[in-house]
């Protein structure tokens, strides 16, 4: 309807004389409605479901819906803003789509690999995922059996799952799809620091002389923080702002120095940084002496493929345990191993200008400039993404610029709980709790003993990662599959030959968790529907450790379940004997005959707490169900791993109050900078810093190589492809492309691409074009002026896209030591259809 | 009536049932009922609504979206664009909405003499639209609606 406002105005009027002329109706008399009965809204806190800037939201409901979302003032991390996403949270929970009921794939009523998704009960859900669990422990063993979780889980949600896979299944293939996200990050840390995650926090932005951004969009995929160094660098004139990315993105617009660079080549600039810093004699070495070691790590190291492709056949160092491998070497030494690495030739190799090349290194040299930098997925979505994590600490090591205010290498997380869930619960194939390892025995017999378990129960093998999770379906010795929180066949790199087979592969039962029917519910032989968000009470961890919880605020729709009552009530489906051996239950003979329930949810910790320290206004479906604050038990029992070990949590309830606290909370008090004295009670009196995740105390620094990537383009597959994230939608886009503002917004992927590039193969905006890679195809639409400026040989499209799977292309070669996997590069041709 | 009302509840009944089974490559509701290993002909890049009309906010808190085109709007350290519009000393000009007042405070809630540069990027928090339809409904009821049912029940009893 066309309207102009004068006419506007008087229509109005005439409609509100009638009124006034009218028979007075009480309430609704008026256009404004201002009984406070009805106008009054029910405001209470929760962490964003997005990003892992760890955003806090009010979430205002009215009649058990959600009807407003805002940034919460009240928290130090966003301070009442938002990003776009952040503000339609409102939506994401009401797609018409929501699934209400498990699907199982039918024939003639019974369940058939090709079948049709027949709406069934929960029990005839469980009914059958039990059988297939027990068959499958039957006739494989628990290495059959496996599970693909989420960052996005809540911390209680991953915990009871680690159990319920590690303990009660006796299967370490567990893994988070925070696997594609950060577990470079981790090894990186676990590498240079021997403990994970960031020493600074996000007070380090207000504290900064400049930033540097190493393959972090975060313009786009972290908003918030980027309005923290947008604040920063344009209310502080001296401040300023470095972006080193392969292609031209929204974070040029607040650059002092922006770089593009060849891929892969961020390796070698971080050299340079190094040898620019000992050149320019500015080695901090009375910091450098007295808390680094210096170790030269071993190369050529092969690209995570499998075994029988000709880059592994190649590689001298690519078998397990060699991969990760290190030797000493003098200050002397690493100095001459960077030596090679001069602006001259890193310029010739990244394609940065010299000059820029230098305004970059001296803002890491100089003495007097607090340097922050910053890097996400183009660091850890990479080939040698644990080299290039160890590479950025080196240049904060030599300058001793970290663990103080501004000082600060910083490691971004992509999801909400990808360190709260997914790190410190350490739902990971090797992972335990608190930066425990399978591999460890004291570690597994900690756990055990907290658990109240037999000794032995957790295997020490560490299961199948994630990328080797998909062809262990694909070559069927991976049998039972559950996948909760997550779109793998949407996210997971080369869909056509790895992970599409592996869940149609007839040996398989795959079973598929989620609010809505995404596209690995479309490759599922069960779908459970989920709960989601505040429809459950839970806890997640950002980026800078600050643990956040929530509360129940709504209910889920009739015959939604969370993910915690999933894993929970399954267990009620198996008797310790059916899935424990005769000598395990030896050690233990009360255990016989009790459920996996019993023995790792009704173990006197977890249900220690009863409903009644449930405030009585508060809804909490999972909890009143199973009769005992589930939430609370899970918490505290997961929190006796890290009290007393560097990952010390507050109380429970203390959570529920404020707007989240950094962990170690040593007596109440939340810690800003770790391994600096004065601000972490870990590190001892007198050391001024500490590493003390290293037996020493000292950090490392890794002299460590430029190598290629594993696909670089050649004559026929001529361009290089990146994908990515985009503002608008939470990655793969299942809760946001079904909020109709967001959606219209950025409706689809189109593929990004240097106008020359274009004109070269007589393209135009909007031609329809094949992407082709030599793992597949997909169709989509060219984009030369889009917010993403790529150079000439470059194209990038984000995934979010369920019509036009990207994933088809991208090559699933891994970080060797992360298991990460490399969305950034790989070789493709575009044609014009 | 009742008659009418039986075949009503058996027809809906049967729509049911006919929903209620899925093929398995109808059921991810974003693909268009197309198989995993096959892909739909994209669409053409749709157009951006271009009206200047205002769109309702879904609650009071929801920034704005933008009713215009943007392309080629140049935010970055030397200028912003949408402010030679919104921006206060610039609507009398040009009758666009001034930027909110909360624009103007700082992190800790001070309001400054100028837009504060935590705002400075428009396009994190406003977006224009598309001009195409959403891909699935969306349920959500505004609070108006929702107030309005309420004023209705109590009309009802």
């Amino acid at each position: 309807m066309k309207i102009n406002r004068r006419e506007f105005i008087k229509a109005n009027a005439i409609a509100a004389a009638a009124t006034v002329a009218g028979i007075s109706v009480p309430v609704a008399a008026s256009n404004l409605i201002t009984n406070s009965e009805i106008t009054k809204l029910k405001w209470d806190k929760a962490p964003c479901r997005f990003c892992g800037t760890g955003c806090s939201i009010n979430v205002a409901t009215m009649d058990d819906k959600i009807v407003a979302t805002h940034g919460d003032i009240n928290s130090p991390v966003n301070k009442g803003l938002n990003c776009i996403k952040g503000y339609f949270l409102s939506k994401i929970m009401y797609g018409k789509d929501r699934l209400t009921s498990p699907l199982l794939r039918m024939k003639d009523g019974k369940f058939d690999k090709n079948g049709d998704f027949t709406p069934i009960s929960w029990d005839q859900a469980f009914d059958i995922m039990a059988v297939k669990v027990k068959a499958t422990l039957k006739e494989k063993g628990p290495t059959a059996v496996g599970m693909f979780g989420s960052g996005q889980w809540t911390v209680q949600e991953g915990y009871a799952a680690v159990k319920l896979m590690k303990a009660g299944f006796r299967s370490n293939n567990i893994e988070p799809n925070a696997r594609h996200c950060m577990a470079s990050a981790v090894a990186g840390f676990m590498r240079t620091f021997g403990i994970d995650e960031p020493m600074g926090c996000y007070d380090d932005i207000e504290a900064a002389d400049a930033f540097v951004l190493w393959g972090a969009n975060m313009a786009e995929m972290h908003p918030i923080l980027w309005t923290r160094v947008t604040d920063r660098r344009l209310s502080a004139p001296h401040v300023k702002v470095a972006v080193l990315s392969t292609f031209e993105n929204r974070n040029f617009d607040l650059a002092d120095n922006g770089m593009i660079f060849t891929p892969q080549t961020d390796l070698a600039i971080l050299n340079f940084i190094a040898n620019y810093i000992i050149k320019t004699n500015r080695v901090n070495k009375d910091f450098v002496n007295k808390h680094t070691n210096f170790r030269l790590g071993n190369t050529d190291i092969g690209y995570g493929l499998r075994p029988e492709h000709a880059l592994e056949q190649k590689a001298r160092n690519n078998s397990a345990g060699n991969t990760g491998g290190s030797e000493p070497m003098t200050f002397k030494e690493y100095a001459k191993f960077v030596s090679s690495y001069t602006a001259e030739y890193v310029s010739e190799l990244s394609g940065v200008p010299v000059d820029k090349l230098n305004a970059l290194a001296e803002l890491y040299a100089d003495p007097d400039t607090k340097v922050t930098s910053f890097w996400t997925m183009g660091f850890n979505q990479h080939t040698r993404g644990v080299w290039a994590n160890n590479l950025v600490y080196n240049i904060h090591l030599l300058t001793g610029k970290i663990s103080t205010p501004g000082n600060s290498p910083f490691s971004l997380t992509g999801q909400p709980s990808a360190c709260g869930t997914a790190r410190e619960v350490g739902t990971f194939s090797h992972r335990l709790p608190a930066d425990m390892v399978v591999k460890n025995p004291k570690h597994r017999a900690f756990a055990e003993k907290i658990w109240k378990l037999p000794e032995g129960t957790v295997p020490p093998k560490p299961g199948y990662h994630a990328v080797l999770q998909n062809r262990k379906l694909k070559d069927g010795e991976l049998n039972f599959y559950w996948v909760q929180c997550n779109n793998n066949l949407q996210a997971a790199a080369n869909i056509n030959e790895e992970v599409f087979p592996g869940y149609r592969n007839p040996k398989n039962f795959i079973v598929v968790s989620d609010p809505y029917p995404t596209v690995t519910a479309q490759a599922a032989d069960l779908i459970l529907p989920t709960a989601m968000w505040v429809e459950k009470e839970g806890v997640y961890g950002n980026a800078e450790r600050r643990t956040q919880a929530w509360y129940q605020q709504v209910n889920a729709p009739e015959g939604a379940r969370s993910d915690l009552w999933q894993l929970v009530e399954f267990s009620k489906r198996f008797i310790t004997d059916e899935v424990w051996t005769k000598e395990l239950l030896d050690k233990k003979p009360e255990y016989r005959g009790k459920t996996l329930f019993n023995v790792l949810f009704e173990n006197g910790n977890v249900n220690k707490f009863p409903l009644t320290e449930i405030p009585k206004d508060r809804l909490n479906f999972e909890s009143r169900d199973f009769g005992f604050y589930l939430q609370k038990g899970l918490f505290e029992e997961y929190a006796t791993f890290g009290r007393g070990h560097a990952h010390d949590l507050a109380p429970y309830e203390i959570y529920h109050q404020g707007r989240g606290l950094r962990w170690p909370v040593i007596n109440g008090k939340e810690t800003l900078w770790r391994f600096k004295e004065g601000s972490d009670p870990y590190v001892k009196a007198g050391k001024g810093f500490e590493f003390y995740g290293k037996p020493d105390g000292r950090a490392i620094i890794f002299a460590l190589p430029y190598e290629p990537a594993a696909e670089s383009p050649d004559k026929e597959y001529d361009l290089w492809l990146s994908t990515g994230r985009v503002l608008e939608h939470w990655h793969s886009g299942s809760m946001t492309q079904r909020v109709p503002e967001l959606y219209k917004a950025m409706p689809d992927a189109l593929v990004y691409m240097n106008p020359d590039d274009a004109q070269k193969r007589n393209l135009r905006r909007g031609d329809l074009v094949k992407l082709i890679s030599r793992r597949g195809e997909v169709l989509t639409r060219v984009e030369t002026r889009g917010r993403n400026k790529p150079p000439i040989g470059l194209v990038f499209m984000p995934w979010f896209d369920a019509s036009r799977l990207v994933n088809k292309l991208t090559l699933d070669a891994t970080d060797p030591i992360s298991k990460q996997t490399d969305y950034k590069k790989c070789a493709i041709k575009i044609e014009k259809v | 009536m009742k008659n009418l009302i039986m075949v009503s509840i058996s027809l809906s009944l049967l729509i049911l049932s006919f929903t209620l089974t899925a093929q398995a490559e109808e059921i991810a509701t974003l693909r268009d009922g197309t198989a995993i290993s096959e892909q739909k002909k994209p669409n053409f890049i749709p157009k951006i609504v271009n009206t200047d009309i205002l769109h309702a906010r879904n609650y009071p808190m929801q920034p704005p979206l933008i009713p215009h085109k943007i392309r080629n709007y140049q935010i970055n350290l030397e200028v912003n664009k949408c402010l030679s519009c919104h921006s206060r000393s610039r609507t009398e000009d040009s009758q666009a909405p001034m930027v909110s007042v909360t624009h103007f405070m700082d992190r800790d809630g001070n309001f400054l003499a100028e837009v504060s540069p935590r705002r400075y990027f428009c396009n994190q928090c406003h977006i224009p639209q598309a001009d195409i339809k959403p891909l699935v409904g969306n349920t959500f009821k505004d609070m108006h609606t929702l107030m309005k049912e309420k004023i209705r029940d109590m009309k009802v009893h």
